[in-house]
């Protein structure tokens, strides 16, 4: 169900809880799936014995691609035609995220009615990992 | 780097979609889909950075016969001394600090794009704690099969320039 430009307005925002208690499982599927093996990800032998850093930590795509998932659930599936993030902090194993997205206008370009929104995901300190922006295609 | 052959492939999808945590059968249940205004499985938004599965030479993934540094007996598999100024290995090239992608339509089960990438901008900020931030783009163009732009990718990368003491 795509969302149409009636039923919205500006400042309309919905939450999702993306990951509880994040896994080194699911980094490694991450890996897997996207083909990016790096080992700062995937080898915590590597990533503190070498690299320096206190465990393995997500990828930032992995923290986009979740993210993701709270603007598809919300504005449909294939409607999305800009989606951007900053990747602000990084995201550890045991990490629990949060996205928020806020519609923050509606309009119409070339007769298509477009939402564009605001998106920022936190960890469970509240920190910002991830800040971005969309824009999708709604219904009239 | 370029992509000659990027076939989008629907277990492709249902792993990718795993990986990030979605249970919405869109990308993966193809009866459901043909329900849905979408009218098929389609890819997640954020799929083609997936591409890297088919560059030959992605350098964040093992080869046989070629040196990896990340652990196996030794906690990296790379022996060679780090040159002056190099980081400590973690995410060789730098960390991505920006992703931004456009959609013209998102690609679904059967595509075969390719890819093209380009440098984009380039720009150079102080950091916090010193020491300078180099950023450059890279722009990826993704095109199906008949020749149509599907989705533009540009990712920002950022590299610390080390403030040499003393």
């Amino acid at each position: 169900m795509a969302l149409s430009a009636s039923n919205l307005k500006v400042g309309d925002a919905r939450s999702q809880v993306l990951v509880e208690d994040l896994k080194r499982t699911q980094i490694v599927m991450y890996a897997g799936a996207s083909g990016d093996y790096n080992p700062v990800h995937t080898d915590e032998v590597f990533v503190t014995k070498v690299a320096g850093y206190p465990s393995v930590f997500a990828h930032g795509m992995l923290s986009m691609g979740m993210t993701g998932r709270l603007l598809t659930d919300w504005v449909g599936d294939g409607r999305l035609t800009r989606y951007g993030v900053r990747f602000v902090k990084q995201v550890w194993p045991g990490d629990t995220l949060t996205a928020t997205a806020t519609v923050t206008s509606i309009g119409v370009t070339d007769g298509v009615p477009l939402a564009e929104l605001d998106v920022v995901t936190v960890n469970q300190d509240g920190d910002a990992v991830v800040s971005g922006y969309a824009t999708a295609r709604l219904d009239p | 780097m370029a992509i000659e052959r990027f076939p989008v492939e629907a277990s492709h999808i249902m792993m990718f979609a795993r990986a990030i945590g979605e249970t919405n059968p869109i990308y993966f249940d193809e009866e459901y889909a043909k329900g849905t205004d979408v009218g098929s499985v389609v890819a997640p938004p954020t799929f083609v950075q997936a591409s890297a599965q088919f560059d030959p030479d992605y350098f964040l993934r093992p080869k046989p016969g070629q040196p990896w540094f990340g652990s196996g007996g030794a906690p990296t598999g790379i022996t060679r001394e780090k040159r002056e100024g190099e980081g400590s290995g973690a995410a060789a090239g730098g960390l991505h600090a920006e992703q931004h992608y456009v959609y013209h339509r998102h690609p679904r089960p059967g595509d075969v794009l390719t890819a093209t990438v380009r440098e984009g901008k380039s720009w150079t900020k102080e950091g916090k704690r010193g020491g300078r931030l180099h950023f450059s783009e890279s722009v990826t163009e993704y095109r199906d099969q008949d020749g149509e732009l599907v989705v533009t990718a540009t990712g920002v990368g950022v590299r610390t320039e080390k403030v040499v003491e003393g």
